[in-house]
Order: structure tokens, then C-alpha cells, then sequence
């Protein structure tokens, strides 16, 4: 082993970038709630925060090359976790995602996620040409197929598609050729209608409600409308903390999660936006710098990993706020409430430290 | 450890950096996407949310009430409760219109058709499905707010009339507005609203109406009203109260006297137009229209032989009888056609261009040699036929006409008819022949084509024996401007025609048994033949069908009279014997009233004395407004009782 870093090896702005997020989601989430059933919500969040640093921090201190040593195994445990979710797993809203653990339901997925996140980087790091080679595109593929199809039949499109893009962004940074990416986009293209039949009713509805908002009044068009009508009438100033109509009235569907960015939008504005948006975008750049700085090809696909999944989950779901993308149920990290997104960011986060405190050690 | 990562150092700086700048660009993206919505489209948005947060729900304003002339309620409102169905969201409503219909007892079909008839109006205005809410309808909305968030309450006021039909052709009743009515009303109404329908609802119902508040309340998501927050209201503005020239106590006695006769009955005072009392029966109650009349109702009251719709104080076009004869006389006296000292000899009967005419007492003698007093007085066919015969009909439509008949008398009152005076041109105009000078004969004594309204009777002996003074007859008691009409009467005429009348009366004329004690009460009684005598024959005499219609007005006193009265019994046969007791009974209830309100007004006086009271009181009456027409009215039967035999 290595010699350990020390505390001031850490990304401290890394570190004030997501307490920023983190502040932003708790104010928002007591504002959503505060008058609610729901009251004391943001208490419960502050706890999932308190685990997930604590986690972050744990996982920083294990040399990266040792847990992704051990991607196999971690693989094989994911896969074994996702089976064993569709066979026992408990069914909230119509999905069986949720496994007990110590009292809470986690979200098998999420710890998923962060496995193939290991895996693929492991993946990545040992091909050792400057090209990716069609075969090992196709083996990165398989490795994420399996998965993705056990996340799919939960059904889970939202995690599932989370996967799509670590891979995406993998591929291209160990070399994805150009023609490779071009087949890839023809053949996805074709696959298209093909990959509608496989859609659950509900998530069909989804898209279609997406494309025809007006046909679907009450459903996830209705959804749209209303986080659309949260965001539009806040304005440029907001309307002001705890008075956002839509948010207190609870038109903005679960308006503590999914649609946080919403209820945010409403009551802090397009100026309120910007600093969210601002803070997402610092988060993001300062994770590809890690990358940029990682002592090893390992280091930065797993750094890169991350930023992958959460560039995702950050676009999918405001884009989806605003009306850009159909509903798919994926959360703003960080912000909106939720026991195991959370720990997932954190714990993702925690494979960043781990890489940047290991940048300057031969 | 294996060694599987070997130190790879290369990393790909340029596809990394490419990287930050997709990051870059996909913030810019998503921020670009909340600037459309909240710079560009922030109004529309603001709007929409605003919907959203409010939902407004009318104030429906209360009707003015109506009073008699001494200030008691003869139409009052009541509250009541409206459903309202908020259609904001069609979606919804398509998909709980079912259930709606379940839960309110409604026919879902009804329901849909009400939907599709205001398919046109804004969105966001509810309308009325149930007009009377249960306590079940209550129960049902209260416990179904959450899952069938359409439903709201409205707190309404329907109109309470007297029962039984009291008045109710004056009143007339309101309903629910009509498509042409909404479109005439320039955005005034709209539907669900109610609005006058007929009678003075009708005619004052922009009066009556007041302007509709609007209540604006903050709801959540699923349709729960936020108390805690409290928007701006707009106050409903109540409809003005209007007071009527009707007399309850007058109108009672009126209402008891036709009971379930058919006919009319209108009072007034020809001083100044004002209507005293006003029946028409049979008479529906307008009560029953309140809420909402079901389509079956309303054909039964369409298609009733009685015509209960019609309101025969104004609408009744019928031969006047014998009472024309008034009209014939001063139309005699003052063309001079024949001379005023005319004589004429009555055996029963007379023969006019070869065809026999007969005077009512046929078979029982006859009345001698007549001049226009008695003919008046006995009411002698004969003797108007001669000056019918001599006067010619465009003569007498003249006259007729010059008294207010054949025309409108412009009764505040929608739909009056004009009634029918006949002359050569009608004839030529609607038969396209010539007229025959026989029916002259039958138009003299008030048979034949001239048809008349019982207004009509009262307003044109009025206006005679008043000196030529015709007021337009009203019920308002705060008319604006009472039209008047001034037909030159010679004095002697006036006084002829009103002695005539008292000789009806008081001097063993055709209604001398009822003579009122101390009052010059005057009159002239009318049987009208609805057919004539040989049709009857033909059809079969005992058919009430064809029985006469039994006219009488009577006024008092003899000159400038106060109050005229006409009665129309319908098939009653004998004008002096069916509807002169009822003119009487008006008349005598008239000058009861005002007998004992000067003796009150002279207690009250003396009561003032004593008090040393300056506030000048003014009647009892009019002094107590909230007196109930019920506790009058036993005032009133008791003084009755001890007049009756003086």
C-alpha cells in the first residue's frame, strides 16, 4: 500500500460545491413540506447527508486500485443483489426497486450504478490501445447489458438509462472510433421502434404524454404542465421562499423529489436557477479536472464514471422539469429528497476523493 | 494485488476537455430552457398559475322584493343551495361526469347535454347542474371534495310567492334565462341565472336584478379551499325592492271572490292609473317554477283547456257584452247621431235588414218605449241596436277606439293584447269584403267582432267617468311618468252615461240587488254570448263551454271615481247576478278600508295629542311595513262582519 494522503489532499472546493447543492435541497425541501403531512422531511434528509459523508469519507480512504480490484466480485454481487430485488424485493409504486437494510428500503439500482461505475472503469483500463477495438466496445456493452436489462424488467427505466451514459462516456474516452459511434447511432436509430414494444404502458404513456402534452391533462402531462407553470410563474426574482403557489398548493407533483428543481425555480426564480444550474455545472467541471489529474487511466474512468452519471441525472431531470424530456423518475442529485440516491452521490463522490488524494503517489 | 492497471498514464486530455465543454454547453441549454419560461413566457405562466390558485365562485345577488302600497311583502326570496359543476379541466369532468350524476340522482344524459349547451362559455366559469341541493347532494359534495374536486356549493336566493296563485299573473314568475335571453343581455347573464319570465319579473326585471358578486378563494391541488387565505371579494349588489299599487287587502278579497271561477279581475283607481287588485284565474303557482319547471309541467300548463297561462286581465280578447252599451252611449251623445232625447219601442225584439234581433228580455214582454237613460238602466237591446243601425260602424269604432278600446292600454305588464274594434276597412283588410250593416246591429250591443280586455273595460269607463281623463293603467307605485290620455267629453255627456250607470245600481236597473249602503256605486252589467244563439242551438244549451261570459264593472263614486272594477266571469251567464256581487264586494271592501283608516288616522292623532308625539306617523298602515298580509286580513274579515248589517 501506498502512503495515506493527508486531509488537505482532499477537494475542499469540491467538498463546498456539494454542501452548497446540499443546502439548496434542504432549504427547498423544508419549504415544500413545511406545511404538509410531509413536515420534517428535510430533518430526515439532513441524517441522509450526515451518512452520506461519512460514507464519502470512508470510501476515500480505500486505495481505488483495491476496490476495483475486486470489480469481478463486486459485479457478480450486483448482479446476485438485482436478481435476488426481482424475486424478494419489496413493490412501492408499482416497481419492485426496494431491499430492506437496517430499517430504511434502499435502492438496490443505485447501488448498483456505482458498481458498474468500478466495473466499467476496470473495464476501460485494461484495454491498452489508443483505439477501442470493436470487440472490447461490444464486451463494455454486455457488461452493461446484463444489468441494465435485470434494472429494466423492476421496471426501472430511469436507472437503466443512467447506465447508458457511463458507458457512452467511457467508450469515448478509451478511444471510441468514429465510425463505431456512427454505427452505433444508425443501429440505435433502427432499434427505436423495436425498443417501444419492450416499454411498460406506463412509461409509453410518458413518452407519448411528452410529445402530446394536451392529450393527457391529468397523467405525467398534467405533471409537466404543472412544474412548467411553477417554473414559468416564477419569474426572474422568484416568488420568494414558502410562497411559491404551485409548490405550497402542491400542483407541482412530489415536489420534494423529482420535481424539486421545480418548486425551487418557483420560489427563488430564473436567479435562483442560475446559482443551481451554476453550482451543478461547478461540480461537474471540478470532477472532470480530477479526471484530468488522476495519476492513471483507472483513476479517471472512475472519476469520469461519476461525472457521467451525474451529468445525466443532472440534465434528465431538469430538462424534465422544464418540460424538455418526458418524465422518467430520475432525481436531481443531491437535491431532491431520498435515502439511497443520496448515499449513491455521496459514495460516488467518495471514489473521487479516493482518486484525487492518490493523484501525486507513484 | 494484480497488476492490471500497471501505471497507465496516458490519459486522453483532449477528449476530457472536450468533455467540459459538452458540460458547459449543457448547462447553457437548460439554462436557455428556464429563460423562455421564466423571462419570456413568465406572464402567461404567472396567469395560468393564478388560475390554478383561485378559483372564483359567484355571489348570486338576492331579488328586490315586491310590496304592496302599504309596504307589505307580497314576493320575498329565500336561500337555498346550488350545485355548481367547475369545468376548468374537461378531462376531469368527462371522466367523474358518471359519478356527478350517480351522486346527485341526476340523468347523466341531461347532465352531458347540459355540458354540450354551454360548450361556448369560458372555462373557468362553473355552471349550475342542480339548482336545489339536498342535504344528500350536500353529504355527497362534502365527503367526495378530494376525488371528485368538481363539485362546489352556491349559496342562492329563490323567490317565495304567495301561495295558491295570489296575484301570480301580475307577479308573474322567474326562471332560469333562456339562449336568446343570455345573448340579449350583453354579458349580463348568463346561464344558471335566473331572470324574470313573465309579469313584472319581466317587465322590472332590471330593477329586480341586482349585479352578482364574486367570492375568489385560494384552493390546493385537490380542490380544497384554503381558508387561511383570504383573496379580495366582489359584493354582490342586491336588486331593488319595488312597491306595487296593489292593495293586499283588496286583492285578497278579490282572490276568495273568483276562487275556481274562471275569469279576471282587475281594480284600479282611475285618478291615477294605479292597479288596486289584479286576478286572472285559474292562476298557476309560480312557486313551482322557482327551482326549475319540469318539461311535463309545463306542457300540462300549455295544453290545460282552462289556459292557466293566459293572463285575462290583459290577454283575454272577448265580446264585452252589454257593457259596451256605455261606450254606444257616449259615442250617442257625442256624435248627436241620433239626437240625445231618441226614443226607441221595445217588444222583445227588432227586425234589421230582414233578420231578427232580439233584446235580452225575449219571451218576457219588453221594455216599453226606452230612452238612453233607461236603455242604460234595463240595458235594452233594442233601443242600441236602432242607434247602432243610425250611427254606422265606422261611427262607433271611432268612438270606440277614442275610449281606449281596440288598443293597448300600455299596462306596465308584458304581452297585453290589444283587443279587437271592427269598421269597413278591418273587414275589407282581413276578410276582403264588404261589411255587412247587420253585423253593425250585433257590434252595437257589444257582440259580433268587437272583442275587449277586462283592463281595457276598466280603464275606458274610468276614463268616461272621470270627464275624459284616462290614466294609463300601472302597477309600479313609483311610476316614473304616467301616461295620460284626454278625450273631449262633453259635460252632459259624462253626466248622462254616469247616471245611466248609478241608475244601474240604485234604481231597480239590471244590478239593483246590489246597492251599497252610503255609496254611489255605479255600474253596467254584461252577458256575452260567446257563439251565436243558433250555433248554440245547433252544439246543445247545456255545454259550460257556451255559457256566457258574465261581465260587470262598477265604479264609485258616480263622478271622478276612486276605484273601477271589472269582472270577468267566464261562463257565468249573468253579468249583474255572477260578477256584480264581486265588483260590489271589491268596491265595499275599498271604502271599509279607507273608512277605518280614517278612524285610525284619527285615533292615531288623538294618540299624538296625548303623547305630545311630533313625529308625524302618517297611516298605521304604511307605519308598520312588516305587518303580515295575514294578520290584516283578519282585521279586515272582523270589520266586514260588523258592517255587514248596518
Amino acid at each position: 500500500m501506498r502512503d495515506a494522503p493527508g486531509t488537505r489532499d482532499y477537494d475542499w472546493w469540491l467538498v463546498a460545491i456539494l454542501a452548497a447543492i446540499c443546502a439548496l435541497g434542504v432549504i427547498e425541501i423544508y419549504s415544500a413540506t413545511h406545511g404538509s403531512a410531509l413536515a420534517g422531511m428535510h430533518l430526515k434528509q439532513i441524517r441522509w447527508l450526515v451518512v452520506g459523508v461519512v460514507l464519502m469519507f470512508a470510501l476515500s480512504r480505500v486505495d481505488y486500485h483495491v476496490i476495483m480490484d475486486q470489480a469481478p466480485i463486486l459485479y457478480i454481487i450486483g448482479i446476485a443483489a438485482l436478481l435476488a430485488v426481482l424475486l424478494v424485493g419489496h413493490t412501492r409504486f408499482g416497481a419492485k426497486r426496494w431491499i430492506p437494510v437496517m430499517g430504511e428500503f434502499l435502492q438496490v439500482s443505485e447501488l448498483v450504478k456505482l458498481i458498474i461505475i468500478i466495473v466499467l472503469a476496470r473495464f476501460f483500463a485494461e484495454v491498452r490501445t489508443d483505439e477501442l477495438s470493436l470487440q472490447d466496445l461490444i464486451k463494455a456493452g454486455l457488461i452493461v447489458g446484463l444489468p441494465l436489462a435485470l434494472i429494466l424488467k423492476q421496471p426501472d427505466l430511469g436507472t437503466a438509462l443512467v447506465l447508458m451514459p457511463m458507458l457512452v462516456v467511457g467508450a469515448f474516452l478509451a478511444g471510441l472510433q468514429w465510425k463505431h459511434a456512427a454505427a452505433i447511432v444508425l443501429i440505435g436509430v433502427l432499434m427505436l421502434p423495436a425498443g417501444w414494444h419492450f416499454l411498460k404502458p406506463y412509461q409509453k404513456e410518458r413518452v407519448t404524454s411528452f410529445l402530446h402534452p394536451e392529450e393527457d391533462a391529468k397523467g405525467s402531462g398534467y405533471q409537466v404542465l404543472q412544474s412548467k407553470i411553477a417554473v414559468g410563474s416564477g419569474g426572474f426574482w422568484g416568488k420568494g421562499f414558502g410562497n411559491g403557489s404551485q409548490n405550497q398548493l402542491g400542483y407541482i407533483p412530489v415536489r420534494y423529489s423529482d420535481f424539486i428543481m421545480s418548486a425551487w425555480a418557483e420560489e427563488q426564480g430564473f436567479k435562483g436557477v442560475l446559482l443551481a444550474l451554476g453550482l451543478y455545472m461547478a461540480l461537474l467541471l471540478r470532477l472532470v479536472q480530477n479526471a484530468q489529474r488522476a495519476k492513471d487511466r483507472a483513476g479517471m474512468f472512475l472519476v469520469m464514471g461519476v461525472a457521467a452519471a451525474l451529468g445525466f441525472h443532472v440534465l434528465v431531470n431538469v430538462a424534465m422539469v422544464i418540460g424538455a424530456m418526458p418524465v422518467t423518475g430520475i432525481p436531481l442529485p443531491l437535491m431532491s429528497y431520498g435515502g439511497s440516491a443520496t448515499l449513491f452521490v455521496f459514495l460516488a463522490i467518495g471514489l473521487v476523493m479516493n482518486v484525487r488524494l492518490r493523484r501525486f503517489v507513484n | 494485488m494484480s497488476y492490471w492497471f500497471r501505471n497507465d498514464n496516458r490519459l486522453p486530455q483532449e477528449r476530457l476537455a472536450a468533455a467540459s465543454y459538452v458540460i458547459v454547453g449543457m448547462i447553457a441549454l437548460l439554462l436557455l430552457g428556464f429563460w423562455k419560461l421564466q423571462v419570456i413566457d413568465s406572464d402567461k405562466y404567472g396567469q395560468l398559475a393564478e388560475r390554478n390558485r383561485v378559483r372564483s365562485i359567484p355571489i348570486i345577488a338576492p331579488r328586490g322584493r315586491m310590496l304592496d302600497r302599504d309596504g307589505r311583502v307580497l314576493v320575498d326570496n329565500y336561500p337555498s343551495f346550488s350545485v355548481l359543476l367547475l369545468r376548468d379541466d374537461s378531462a376531469a369532468v368527462d371522466k367523474n361526469l358518471p359519478a356527478i350524476a350517480d351522486g346527485l340522482g341526476l340523468s347523466l344524459d341531461d347532465l352531458k347535454e347540459q355540458l354540450n349547451n354551454t360548450i361556448n362559455l369560458p372555462k373557468f366559469q362553473p355552471i349550475v347542474i342542480k339548482p336545489e341541493a339536498t342535504p344528500a347532494d350536500v353529504a355527497f359534495i362534502e365527503s367526495h371534495r378530494a376525488d371528485v374536486p368538481l363539485l362546489e356549493m352556491l349559496m342562492v336566493h329563490r323567490r317565495r310567492y304567495l301561495p295558491g296563485g295570489f296575484m301570480s299573473h301580475a307577479s308573474g314568475y322567474v326562471g332560469e334565462v333562456s339562449e336568446q335571453q343570455i345573448e340579449a343581455s350583453n354579458g349580463r347573464l348568463r346561464p344558471g341565472d335566473f331572470a324574470g319570465k313573465s309579469g313584472l319579473e319581466r317587465q322590472y326585471n332590471d330593477l329586480l336584478m341586482g349585479t352578482d358578486g364574486m367570492r375568489r378563494v385560494v384552493v390546493n391541488s385537490v380542490g380544497k379551499e384554503m381558508k387561511e387565505m383570504r383573496l379580495s371579494q366582489q359584493e354582490a349588489i342586491p336588486g331593488k325592492q319595488i312597491q306595487l299599487t296593489i292593495d293586499y287587502d283588496l286583492q285578497e278579497v278579490a282572490e276568495k271572490a273568483l276562487a275556481d271561477k274562471k275569469g279576471a279581475i282587475v281594480a284600479l283607481d282611475p285618478r291615477s292609473g294605479e292597479i288596486l287588485a289584479f286576478v286572472s284565474r285559474p292562476a298557476p303557482d309560480p312557486n313551482d317554477f322557482a327551482v326549475r319547471v319540469s318539461k311535463e309541467e309545463w306542457q300540462r300548463l300549455n295544453e290545460d283547456e282552462d289556459r292557466p297561462l293566459l293572463n285575462r286581465v290583459t290577454q283575454a280578447q272577448l265580446a264585452p257584452g252589454s257593457v259596451f252599451k256605455i261606450v254606444m252611449a257616449t259615442a250617442m251623445l257625442e256624435s248627436k247621431v241620433p239626437a240625445e232625447n231618441f226614443t226607441a219601442f221595445c217588444p222583445g225584439s227588432a227586425t234589421f235588414y230582414g233578420r231578427q234581433f232580439k233584446c235580452w228580455v225575449y219571451g218576457k214582454g219588453g221594455h216599453g218605449v226606452v230612452n238612453l237613460h233607461a236603455a242604460i238602466v234595463h240595458s235594452c237591446d233594442v233601443f242600441f241596436y236602432n242607434v247602432g243601425m243610425r250611427m254606422g260602424i265606422d261611427r262607433i269604432s271611432k268612438y270606440a277606439k277614442m275610449l281606449g278600446l281596440g288598443s293597448k292600454t300600455g299596462i306596465d305588464l308584458p304581452s297585453e293584447e290589444p283587443g279587437l274594434v271592427p269598421s269597413e276597412e278591418w273587414v275589407q283588410r282581413v276578410f276582403h269584403h264588404k261589411w255587412y250593416p247587420g253585423s253593425t246591429i250585433s257590434v252595437a250591443i257589444g257582440q259580433g267582432a268587437v272583442t275587449v280586455t277586462p283592463l281595457q273595460i276598466a280603464y275606458a269607463i274610468g276614463g268616461i267617468a272621470s270627464g275624459g281623463v284616462f290614466k294609463q293603467p300601472h302597477l309600479l307605485k313609483d311610476a316614473a311618468r304616467v301616461g295620460e290620455m284626454h278625450v273631449d267629453l262633453a259635460e252632459d255627456t259624462v253626466e248622462q252615461v254616469t247616471q245611466g250607470m248609478y241608475g244601474v245600481v240604485n234604481e231597480g236597473g239590471t244590478g239593483g240587488a246590489i246597492k251599497l249602503q252610503g255609496i254611489e256605486f255605479c255600474g253596467k252589467s254584461g252577458s256575452a254570448q260567446i257563439m251565436s244563439n243558433t250555433e248554440r242551438n245547433r252544439l246543445g244549451k247545456g255545454l259550460s263551454q257556451n255559457k256566457d261570459n258574465a261581465w260587470f264593472v262598477g265604479y264609485a263614486p258616480r263622478r271622478n271615481p276612486e276605484i273601477v272594477v271589472t269582472v270577468l266571469v267566464e261562463g257565468g251567464e249573468h253579468g249583474a247576478g255572477t260578477s256584480g256581487p264581486i265588483v260590489r264586494d271589491i268596491v265595499k271592501a275599498y271604502y271599509d278600508k279607507k273608512e277605518k283608516k280614517n278612524q285610525g288616522q284619527a285615533t292615531t292623532a288623538l294618540r299624538k295629542d296625548e303623547l305630545g308625539n311630533s313625529e308625524n306617523r302618517g297611516t298605521p298602515e304604511s307605519g308598520k311595513a312588516a305587518v303580515k298580509p295575514e294578520e290584516s286580513a283578519a282585521v279586515l274579515s272582523t270589520s266586514e262582519k260588523k258592517k255587514a248589517r248596518p
